[in-house]
């Protein structure tokens, strides 16, 4: 709405001027390339991921969960900066091991840091389904004379199907929005040419058609999405519960799939941390402790009730979505993705608008600042939900409705408890991405509040790395902390 | 249908679970009448002391948002008179500018004026300069001979140095340094200069930072950066193996940005703010900027931390600039665009 309130100021010469410069098709061409370079590269780094930690007789499959997803928590231009002080002749890795790592740039340096901060958002998706996945249908298939390969790709793979889109949409989505990260890799996107007009007189009203543009090229995809999904159906067809899938014996391949986990963890997690406290220990970083717990609080109070919120929030629409189909509900559904493509900035910006001008006495409160993690993550949240309730057959809900259950029951100790898995992830997903927002944060949270993405954001950009390093180690321990509890509940079940 | 109502106790239920967890944030309603709000561009590690000593000194407490220079600079387009802002603290003049143009910024009174750097801000608008970055040439001393070095800006584009110079064509401080020597040389030598740069295969990267360490691996031989962060590098670890160094006198390459504060039209604390950009100026807090990160100190007769040049060299050096607020970023980005560098 304000998008097209602001885009409506636009001159009509100007603004085919600006739209239809030929640097735009060269920028939209890259965009394109990237995205679909780092969906490949988290899928290639997710899918063998969650199969090992899932399904395969690997010892420490706990610890190997959580450490897979610590670079969910970084920021994006956090791990472009780690891996640009790491490589090199005279990076932190050549200086303590006199190894030198080639050094990064340009599209790969771009694809290689996105996919390591993506990666978290397909394996998680991808676990709770391979969790979720019911064995008898694997069983039926070898029953039927299937062979192994075949089962996996016409019994198991659909059934990821889902799992895969959301996480692919995802990570997509940040692609799509990314600037920090592309121009650290000197990487020009689509996300350049709306910057250029934010840069340029601060002018808001051709960013805002950008915007537009941008979140039009959403809207196809997701109407892609919902497209593919809508042929699928992927309920269970026993009754029983969950039962677990027994592990396969990888036998002689179970090198393999330790050097995959080792070396995953070495490039993903070590060697962002090895940057980090290498970071720390070249100088005064001790100063900082006291106003960082206060920075920790801020971010805590602000992410975990957004997390709840929109959690609440996904949990009916994709119920509603799934169990009555009707256009109405997919397009609610559907709609839960627009905060998300709509860029940071302009979303900030819409909501000072709206909030000025409709209800004044909220602005800059922390009621606002929740409200708009809620509604910019609510996306983030819907598609763990959904993957989990499509392998939860509707026949358990009836069952439940023809002992005399009322819907309220069946509902909360039937259909809840199998989406549990999900609606962990989904908390988990939304609590770290509100830790480490920064437009909102900067534009909308109370005056005074004070949270680690912004302080470490500010640190970075003046190149005080190593005042800078404990508020990134401290991100990264509160949301491994609060996953891995999350990660644990869902474990206790095996 | 009746067997899917459980949505709508769902969604009963979410509005008092989202409202209930909402409320136990107290709505912020401790508007004070001395009460300033400060916006800042510019990073807590460096505002955050100077707002505690001026709450210390004046007993006026101060609240600041803490963000990115373009950020706020757009929100406060957008919330205009109804900004709760008093003060904005900007890390170049082009936000402070495009503030003024805007008529967002309040005339500063006749007082606060006289206190003008005028080497540092060449003409009046309703904001002041607070500190000073020159732009610099940083260079790799093991791979580039001090003679050798290019003496102008203009010399990046020689054949000698393909392949060897890094920019960062999206950091703010060069788009002014872009816009000086349109201002200077107007935009043909400049798209020449930008072009050549391309041709001659200048090396891209994100910010300052990556400039300073892509000579330190070898990358590149000579990066155009802001003076003091190879001092912070430095710092870090003494043995950083990149040096910086000046072209000749008056070289549009040396330019000096600022930074700059100034007062919101919508403001009702004129006094109160006048009093915080009074202590921003004064000899202490100008201290602590050079010291704490080895910016240049505006006001006249301050010694700049050790290492960096004293402001009457630091001035020689300097391109005389014939800057207006007119200055047209726009047409920068406008340019670096048909260029195909942004």
């Amino acid at each position: 709405m304000y998008l097209v309130i602001r885009a409506l100021d636009a001159e009509p010469a100007t603004l085919q001027a600006i739209l239809l410069q030929p640097r735009n098709v060269v920028l939209f061409v890259n965009t394109i390339l990237l995205t679909v370079a780092v969906i490949i590269g988290s899928l290639m780094i997710a899918m063998p991921l969650a199969w090992l930690t899932t399904r395969c007789d690997i010892h420490g499959r706990r610890l190997f969960s959580v450490l897979g997803m610590f670079p969910l928590a970084m920021p994006a231009y956090l791990m472009a900066y780690c891996y640009i002080a790491l490589s090199g002749s005279y990076g932190s890795f050549a200086q303590v091991f006199s190894i030198t790592l080639p050094r990064l740039g340009g599209f790969w340096g771009a694809a290689l840091v996105l996919s390591a901060c993506n990666y978290p958002y397909l394996y998680l998706n991808l676990r709770s389904a391979m969790l979720g996945l019911d064995p008898s249908l694997e069983e039926v298939a070898k029953s039927l004379g299937q062979s192994r390969w075949n089962t996996l790709w016409r019994v198991i793979l659909p059934q990821l199907l889902p799992a895969c889109y959301s996480g692919f949409l995802l990570t997509g989505l940040h692609v799509l929005n990314d600037f920090g990260a592309v121009s650290l890799m000197g990487y020009e996107t689509f996300s350049y040419a709306i910057y250029r007009q934010y840069m340029a007189g601060f002018d808001r009203t051709y960013a805002a058609w950008l915007a537009l543009m941008l979140i039009a090229l959403t809207g196809l995809v997701l109407l892609l999405e919902g497209y593919l999904l809508r042929k699928s159906r992927f309920d269970r067809t026993t009754a029983v519960g969950s039962r677990r899938a027994r592990r396969v014996q990888l036998g002689k391949w179970k090198i393999p799939g330790y050097a995959f986990l080792v070396g995953q963890v070495f490039c993903f997690v070590v060697l962002p941390l090895f940057t980090l406290i290498f970071w720390g220990l070249q100088g005064d970083s001790w100063s900082v402790w006291p106003r960082l717990l206060e920075a920790a609080w801020g971010s805590t109070r602000a992410s975990a009730p957004a997390a709840v919120a929109a959690t609440c929030l996904a949990l009916p629409l994709v119920y509603w979505s799934l169990r009555a189909p009707s256009r109405l509900t997919r397009f609610m559904e559907r709609a839960a993705y627009m905060g998300y493509a709509v860029p940071s900035l302009a979303f900030a910006l819409a909501l000072i608008f709206f909030t000025l001008n409709v209800i004044p006495v909220l602005y800059q409160s922390m009621i606002i600042l929740v409200f708009a993690y809620t509604m910019r993550f609510v996306a983030e949240a819907v598609g763990p939900i959904r993957s989990a309730l499509y392998q939860t057959s509707p026949r358990l809900e009836e069952a439940g409705r023809i002992l005399g259950y009322g819907w309220t029951s069946v509902f909360f100790f039937v259909t809840l408890p199998l989406l549990r898995n999900g609606i962990l992830i989904s908390l988990a997903f939304v609590f770290v991405s509100a830790m480490k927002e920064l437009p909102l944060t900067f534009l909308l949270s109370p005056l005074g509040f004070r949270s680690l993405a912004v302080d470490l954001w500010g640190l970075v950009d003046e190149a005080l790395f190593a005042q800078a390093a404990p508020y990134a180690i401290t991100i990264l321990t509160i949301s491994a902390v609060f996953t891995s509890m999350l990660l644990l509940r869902e474990t206790r079940q095996e | 249908m009746r067997r899917y109502s459980p949505i709508i106790i769902i969604f009963l239920l979410t509005i008092p679970a989202v409202t209930g967890t909402l409320s136990f944030y107290a709505l912020d309603s401790t508007a004070d009448e001395q009460e300033l709000v400060l916006y800042s561009g510019r990073s807590e590690s460096l505002v955050g002391p100077l707002v505690e000593q001026f709450e210390e000194r004046h007993g006026i407490k101060v609240r600041v948002r803490y963000g990115a220079t373009t950020q706020l600079s757009i929100a406060l387009h957008e919330e205009g008179r109804r900004s709760p802002a008093d003060i904005f603290w900007a890390q170049d003049r082009g936000a402070l500018d495009a503030m003024d143009s805007s008529g967002l910024l309040s005339t500063l009174s006749e007082s606060i004026q006289a206190l003008r750097p005028v080497s540092f801000q060449p003409y009046v608008g309703n904001w002041i300069a607070t500190s000073g970055r020159a732009r610099v040439l940083a260079y790799s001393p093991e791979r580039v001979d001090k003679e050798n070095l290019p003496v102008s800006v203009f010399d990046l584009t020689d054949a000698a140095w393909q392949g060897r110079v890094g920019w960062a064509p999206t950091n703010a401080s060069f788009q002014s340094f872009v816009t000086s020597m349109r201002t200077q040389y107007g935009d043909a030598k400049t798209r020449e200069w930008l072009s050549g740069m391309k041709s001659n295969q200048a090396q891209s990267y994100g910010s300052n930072v990556p400039i300073l360490q892509g000579i330190a691996s070898g990358e590149i031989d000579l990066g155009i950066t802001n003076h003091y962060y190879l001092y912070r590098l430095k710092d870090a670890d003494s043995e950083f193996p990149v040096e910086q160094t000046t072209f000749q006198k008056g070289d549009i390459g040396n330019l000096v940005n600022v930074a700059g504060i100034g007062i919101l039209q919508s403001s009702s604390k004129q006094d109160n703010a006048e009093k915080f950009i009074r202590f921003v100026l004064s000899n202490e807090s100008q201290v602590f900027f050079t010291e704490e990160i080895k910016e240049y100190p505006v006001m006249e007769g301050m010694a700049p931390a050790s290492g960096l040049m004293d402001q009457e060299s630091l001035m020689a050096y300097a391109p005389e600039l014939h800057l207006d607020k007119q200055d047209d970023l726009q047409g920068t980005l406008q340019l670096m665009m048909e260029v195909g560098i942004l």
